[in-house]
């Protein structure tokens, strides 16, 4: 039926191993340096992370997005046994929701390698090492789709973002990477309970052991799987609490301003641009389509923590002083709204949510980059430190703008995108909470406009401020890419839209289905 | 004269009986050695554990078909029994490793030390084969008398003396518990081979004798794999033995406990199970809990690591109580014993990989490694904080390493077998033992600032280290060939 039934081969392995494994390989290879050799380790930080960047867009290229359903992982799909005795495969594949994601992991990746570099970093080779082992995690948890092996890639992203707020981060930087690890934990072990409980039930149901979503998910939705209801709602919100600690939905978010806060700039792009994603990614991929009966039993309590949410993190960010703080809940905000999205349970509202996962890695991304600009210089993150600095800094200026309207969802930039699908489609879904989360939007533009009114309009007040230096080549060389994709996907969204729609179309037909036992 | 058995009985316990001799060897030898000299000694110990591992195998092949029982049922040779004699071969030799310096810079000769370890893994590999309790039960004190001596070896030491004190009171305690269980159970059953008891309780009907006797054996068990509430001694003991021997205990004695727990309750008491299970499950439970509790309050590595210990046999207990998960047609297919053979082969590696690194890294001498100590290690040897970030995340049971399988396959075990509230209970302390084990992490790559901590010029330890460190990643990344092994080892 399809002539592109076989492995894409590249470089002798498969494309996606490759592209998974091909940042540690960087990594690895800079073990091989020494520490002070600068340029090198810039040459193969750009050449790992530039290369896996390359290679996903091969990847963008050769994906079909017009085959629906579960048959659309087929063509790119890898395949191996890898612990036979147990079920355990080696199981790649890619639909439009995740290589979308990975697309915007590779790039944000490679534009905060850049990014860094000019920025005065210590040790810098440990530092560039860390997110490119982070990457291959990140990628690997998009792309797994074998349950143990999601597992495995989930943790292995823990170590690396443990170090680059330990040890790169603010002063509270272990108290602050400590609570971003032990959060995490608690949810993934949780997780990782319901796998092996999901996989025993399965087996006994089916004859068959294995931990391939390509299994489980027709067998959730054939009834196959033969879960009862309590067995559902407890394996629904095993794998939800590990996913939503991660987005984090309110009140499980108390580990973000603090990890956000304490982390470097690099790390804070990468903690909002993708970590988060992988949350709400992971409702989409395992904790709706194996449970739609329990998902669509407790949507209306999700929906009310995540209308909680939008409102509480945009109330809370227009209450900070710290710049990093603001931005940090407004994230809460901003993915409160896509959680709210994601249950909204028709296509627009989904469309939105996958869309605003990437417009809000891109804005959100670069406000955690310009505010780092500004720290670089000045060590402060305090607005009243700032003011007025717009002559001095024009560059940066210009970029904030863009990126705060993008946040604040202005039309033509690609905020307003999801935001506006979100909220039709919620509207659909239910009328009150449509009002409700457009409130949180308002006041979204509130605080982000009184950010970039303090920081960079009115007068010069503070004397400090009249040295400050513009954004410098390698800072603005990471920030472009993500400026005008912003724009782009603001004036031209219908490619992203295209792409995931069938994904898309997959998991809202699997949760309309809403099996009930 | 007439043998009471078949000569042929001898070659079963060939490895044994050539390493005895190889020891009694050692012990003579040492008498005439110089001090200077005594490194010969360790050479020769490891020559004996090598050509002991390579007669595994030749007994095997003499042995015919496997198992094979020999002694009038005093002693089996079967898969199980191999792997690990294997095993508690391979600690001793990577103990010997640990201890080569340490014993060379002592006031104290040599000799003896080596000849006790040998003679130590004889009464483990023993314990491996005993199908009988009077076997097992003179093979557990062949092991604990040379261990009891061990504690003490360097006699100066005043932890090294209380260490030695506590492992004797306790370990002779619990023995005499053992043993006075064993014998209501031969008083309930009129039998001592484990066949013959698991026959008895077949047909016999419950009675309190019977109870208080499995009972009682099961305190004996989990006194000697060091779980709660009878795990009090280890981390005393652990702290005030000299660091290699800490490493062995932590890993060798719980090793060949574990084969004899293992065998007693499975082939002796397995009819009865519905009556010890209760038990072992709410030590299991307790085990898990008082072992990462305890741990997060210790600031002494070795101390850390005995407590991580005392949790990690919590966590082993759950394969003895899954032993009969997922048996068809009354056919226990034994998961939880694979799971068992796993996890400790993990256990192994990454523990000798930690208590090898801190035998690399002593501060001042070897009563005090405080987790401070570790302070900025990242930066004055990154190569050695990062193994060490490796096992630590092994025993956290963290992928991809050979701790996570470990832990994986326990739990699917546990779970299969209808334990669910215990599996949830230890991955919650799994989540708490990270907090712990990443105080070392923080340490050494977190925390700035100059530690005790000085890197010894040891080649032997950082070879075994770096075999450690090289099976826990293999293992983690490529399961399977173990897994494969392990089952192999039970299917006759």
């Amino acid at each position: 039926m399809l002539d592109s039934s076989t492995p894409i081969q590249w470089l002798g392995a498969d494309i996606l191993t490759t592209l998974v494994f091909l940042p540690s390989l960087g990594a690895l290879l800079l073990l091989l340096l020494p520490n002070g050799a600068k340029n090198a380790i810039r040459a193969v930080a750009l050449l790992a992370s530039g290369a896996t960047f390359a290679l996903s867009v091969l990847v963008l290229q050769r994906f079909n997005p017009a085959i629906a359903g579960l048959e659309a992982f087929r063509p790119l799909l890898v395949d191996r046994p890898w612990i036979p005795r147990f079920g355990i495969r080696y199981l790649l594949g890619v639909d439009g929701l995740s290589l979308i994601l990975v697309v915007l992991t590779t790039l944000l990746t490679l534009c905060v390698l850049v990014f860094s570099f000019g920025q005065t970093i210590p040790k810098l080779r440990g530092y560039v090492a860390a997110f490119l082992v982070l990457e291959t995690g990140m990628i690997g948890s998009l792309v797994a789709l074998d349950a143990v092996l999601f597992y495995v890639f989930w943790e292995v992203m823990l170590v690396p973002m443990y170090f680059i707020i330990g040890i790169w981060g603010g002063k509270r930087r272990i108290y602050a990477t400590m609570k971003f690890v032990l959060f995490t934990l608690a949810g993934s072990l949780l997780m990782f309970v319901a796998i092996l409980f999901a996989s025993g039930v399965h087996a006994k149901a089916t004859g068959i052991l294995t931990f391939s979503l390509l299994e489980w998910i027709p067998a959730a939705s054939s009834g196959a799987w033969s879960l009862t209801a309590s067995e559902q709602a407890l394996l629904f919100w095993a794998f939800a609490l590990a996913f939503l600690v991660k987005v984090p939905l309110w009140p499980l978010h108390t580990w973000l301003p603090d990890a956000h806060v304490e982390a470097p700039t690099g790390g804070s792009i990468i903690l909002a641009g993708v970590l988060l994603k992988l949350g709400t990614y992971g409702l989409l991929r395992f904790a709706i389509p194996l449970f739609p009966g329990a998902a669509a039993r407790y949507t209306p309590l999700i929906a009310v923590l995540a209308l909680i949410g939008v409102v509480y993190g945009a109330w809370v960010a227009a209450a900070q002083k710290d710049m990093k703080k603001l931005v940090a809940y407004s994230s809460v905000s901003h993915l409160a709204l896509v959680v709210l999205g994601i249950f909204a349970g028709n296509v627009t509202a989904v469309s939105g949510a996958v869309m605003q996962m990437v417009g809000h890695g891109l804005t959100t991304g670069l406000l955690f980059l310009l505010v780092g600009v500004l720290y670089e210089r000045r060590h402060t993150r305090e607005m009243a430190d700032y003011g007025g600095v717009a002559s001095q800094v024009p560059v940066t200026t210009t970029l904030f703008v863009i990126a705060m309207l993008g946040s604040v969802g202005l039309p033509g930039l690609n905020g307003f995108v999801g935001e506006f699908l979100i909220l039709a489609g919620v509207f659909k879904a239910n009328v009150w909470w449509a009002a409700f989360a457009a409130t949180g939007l308002i006041l979204g533009a509130i605080y982000l406009l009184t950010l970039t009114q303090k920081v960079f309009w009115g007068p010069n007040r503070v004397e400090a401020n009249l040295g400050l230096t513009d954004i410098n080549g390698w800072e603005l060389a990471g920030a472009l890419p993500m400026i005008v994709l912003v724009v782009v996907l603001g004036v031209w969204p219908q490619p992203v839209l295209d792409l995931v729609r069938n994904s898309v179309e997959t998991v809202v037909q699997i949760a309309s289905v809403r099996m009930v036992p | 004269m007439a043998l009471p058995f078949p000569l042929s009985d001898l070659l079963v316990i060939l490895p044994e009986l050539i390493l005895s001799e190889l020891a009694l060897g050692i012990l003579l030898w040492a008498a005439v050695v110089k001090r200077e000299r005594e490194r010969a000694l360790a050479w020769a110990s490891l020559a004996s554990l090598a050509i002991a591992a390579a007669l595994l195998p030749v007994a095997a092949s003499f042995a015919g078909e496997l198992p094979r029982s020999a002694f009038g049922g005093m002693i089996a040779l079967d898969g199980f029994s191999l792997f690990f004699k294997a095993l508690t071969l391979l600690a001793a030799a990577v103990t010997i490793l640990f201890s080569l310096r340490f014993v060379g810079t002592s006031p104290y000769p040599g000799g003896e030390y080596y000849a006790l370890l040998l003679l130590t893994t004889v009464g483990m590999m023993f314990m491996a084969s005993g199908t009988h309790l009077v076997s097992i039960y003179v093979a557990l004190e062949l092991m604990a008398l040379s261990q009891y001596v061990l504690a003490g070896y360097f006699k100066q030491e005043t932890k090294s003396v209380e260490a030695a004190a506590k492992y004797f009171v306790l370990g002779a305690f619990s023995s005499g518990v053992l043993l006075y269980g064993l014998s209501l159970v031969y008083g309930a059953t009129g039998t001592l081979s484990l066949g013959g008891v698991s026959a008895a309780l077949e047909a016999a009907p419950r009675s309190t004798l019977l109870m208080v006797g499995v009972v009682l054996v099961a305190c004996g068990m989990l006194f000697k794999v060091a779980s709660a509430p009878f795990h009090v001694w280890a981390p005393d003991v652990y702290e005030g033995a000299p660091t290699p021997v800490s490493a062995f205990f932590a890993v060798g004695p719980k090793l060949a406990a574990y084969a004899i727990f293992a065998r007693i309750f499975f082939d002796g008491f397995g009819p009865r199970s519905d009556d010890w299970a209760p038990v072992l499950a709410a030590s299991a439970a307790l085990t898990m809990v008082v072992g990462n509790v305890g741990a997060l309050m210790q600031t002494n590595v070795k101390r850390l690591l005995g407590y991580s210990s005392i949790g990690h046999a919590g966590y082993a207990l759950l394969g003895l109580l899954a032993y009969r998960a997922g048996g068809a047609a009354g056919q226990p297919e034994a998961f939880g014993l694979w799971a068992i053979l796993f996890y400790l082969t993990a256990y192994l590696l990454m523990t000798f990989g930690a208590f090898g690194l801190v035998v690399l890294l002593e501060a001042k001498g070897y009563a005090t490694e405080s987790v401070d100590d570790f302070n900025g290690l990242w930066k004055r040897n990154p190569l050695a904080a990062g193994a060490m970030v490796v096992f630590l995340l092994s025993l956290a049971g963290i992928p991809p390493t050979a701790g996570f399988v470990g832990k994986y396959l326990l739990f699917s075990a546990a779970l299969k077998a209808g334990w669910p509230a215990l599996v949830v209970l230890g991955v919650l302390m799994s989540a708490v033992s990270l907090f712990y084990y990443f105080r070392i992490v923080r340490a050494m790559y977190l925390v700035d600032g100059e530690g005790e901590v000085r890197w010894r010029e040891e080649p032997a330890v950082a070879v075994a280290v770096g075999l450690c460190f090289a099976g826990t990643l293999a293992f983690g990344v490529l399961p399977q060939p173990l897994i494969a092994l392990a089952k192999s080892c039970l299917l006759p």
